[in-house]
């Protein structure tokens, strides 16, 4: 009971945070929320035909069927948070001072919420595909740990959110005029972290074999390992091993981010208080 | 940076990747056999992972930065970095009460 409840927590605390980030980065954006159910469910839904489709998925590409899909769904999470703190940085000024967008406004604001369902959906499919397969091994072996096993996965769940929901009550408690660019900033330094985590499935699969030395070993003042250190590998992407290749993604997508930002800055001028993460 | 990158992906591209043959590892009944291997450092290493077992197994280690699902009746690879002397602890993550292992560097 008390494996599942680690594993369940620990996957439900990964997603739950990316899903908190979201919620803190909309607020006052209209129905959101929708956006939100649309992107948990058809993570969860996705989550269930990863798990189910395992080892076709892993024999794809030479054995590195996994490695690419881990990768290719990390990017996309990058470039549609990228798209989302670009576009805020040409609208978020009005939506902070509105709270409510009118005629195109509206559009592009559920295009925005849109790439974060997406970002959120991804989240989920990643973790929950984990939690599935485990649940069913333990599912499979049956007997008397079947009951055991949900009752742990329900505490798993429930602690999980709770944090969640904590970290996401923390940040509202930010002023809004600056709530935006804490969340820009969030934002920016969790597509670097995924970012690093696509190079590193990359260098797992067998591609991207170049600068492969770990750079510096931290684990000894906060190990991965540890409660800690797996917050703040979710929300900024700490790795207390990384190498070089990881560092120049990390580096450079937050330095594509900042770039795209000033520039779409600079074709608001009226927007001159609006978040950016610089 | 993002050239930097191209010229990362056309080299690692054009590198062949681990030459050296993979070792034989087998899952069953959620333990590792063999559960402890001896490599040499600074080389690649690539785990052949046969999975015996009827469940999924995910081989997860953060020291060896790797992470790697094998469904049931299955097997993979698991590619590990160049690594420097030391102990790396790994572990099957669905049933780490039992699936332990270690990879020693020297």
């Amino acid at each position: 009971m008390l494996a599942t409840l680690v594993i369940v927590f620990r996957e439900v605390i990964e997603a739950g945070l990316i899903v908190g980030i979201v919620l803190a980065a909309t607020q006052g954006v209209p129905r959101r929320s929708l956006w939100v159910t649309y992107g948990v469910t058809g993570g969860v839904l996705g989550a269930c035909l990863v798990a189910a489709f395992a080892g076709e998925l892993a024999s794809l590409f030479e054995g590195s069927g996994q490695e690419i899909f881990n990768a290719t769904i990390l990017l996309l999470a990058v470039c549609m948070l990228t798209w989302h703190n670009v576009w805020m940085a040409g609208h978020g000024r009005e939506m902070a001072r509105e709270m409510k967008a009118v005629g195109a406004e509206v559009s592009a604001g559920q295009r925005s919420l849109a790439a974060l369902a997406i970002v959120v959906g991804v989240a989920v499919l990643r973790e929950g595909s984990e939690v599935v397969l485990f649940l069913y091994g333990i599912a499979s072996q049956g007997g008397a740990s079947q009951s055991a096993m949900l009752i742990g996965g329900a505490l798993g769940l429930i602690a999980g959110a709770g944090v969640s929901a904590l970290m996401f009550l923390g940040l509202l408690q930010i002023p809004a005029g600056k709530l935006f660019s804490v969340t820009a900033w969030l934002i920016t330094l969790l597509a670097a972290g995924m970012a690093a985590q696509a190079v590193l499935f990359l260098q797992q699969g067998g591609y991207l074999q170049v600068l492969q030395s770990t750079l510096w070993d931290t684990s000894w003042l906060l190990s991965q390992d540890s409660i800690g250190g797996r917050l703040l590998h979710t929300l900024i992407g700490y790795n207390d091993a990384p190498n070089g290749a990881q560092l120049i993604a990390y580096v450079a997508t937050i330095a594509v981010i900042m770039g795209l930002t000033r520039w779409e800055h600079a074709r608001h001028p009226r927007g001159s208080q609006i978040p950016r993460p610089a | 940076m993002k050239s930097v990158l191209l010229v990362c992906a056309a080299l690692a591209i054009a590198t062949p990747a681990f030459a050296d043959a993979p070792i034989e590892m087998t899952l069953k009944d959620h333990k590792f056999t063999p559960a402890q291997v001896t490599v040499k450092a600074g080389q690649p290493i690539t785990i052949h992972l046969t999975n015996k077992d009827a469940t999924a197994e995910e081989f997860d280690s953060t020291s060896l930065k790797v992470e790697k699902v094998v469904a049931g009746g299955s097997d993979g690879m698991v590619r590990i970095r160049p690594l420097s002397p030391g102990k790396y602890p790994f572990m099957g993550e669905y049933h780490s009460s039992t699936a332990q292992g270690l990879v020693i560097v020297k």
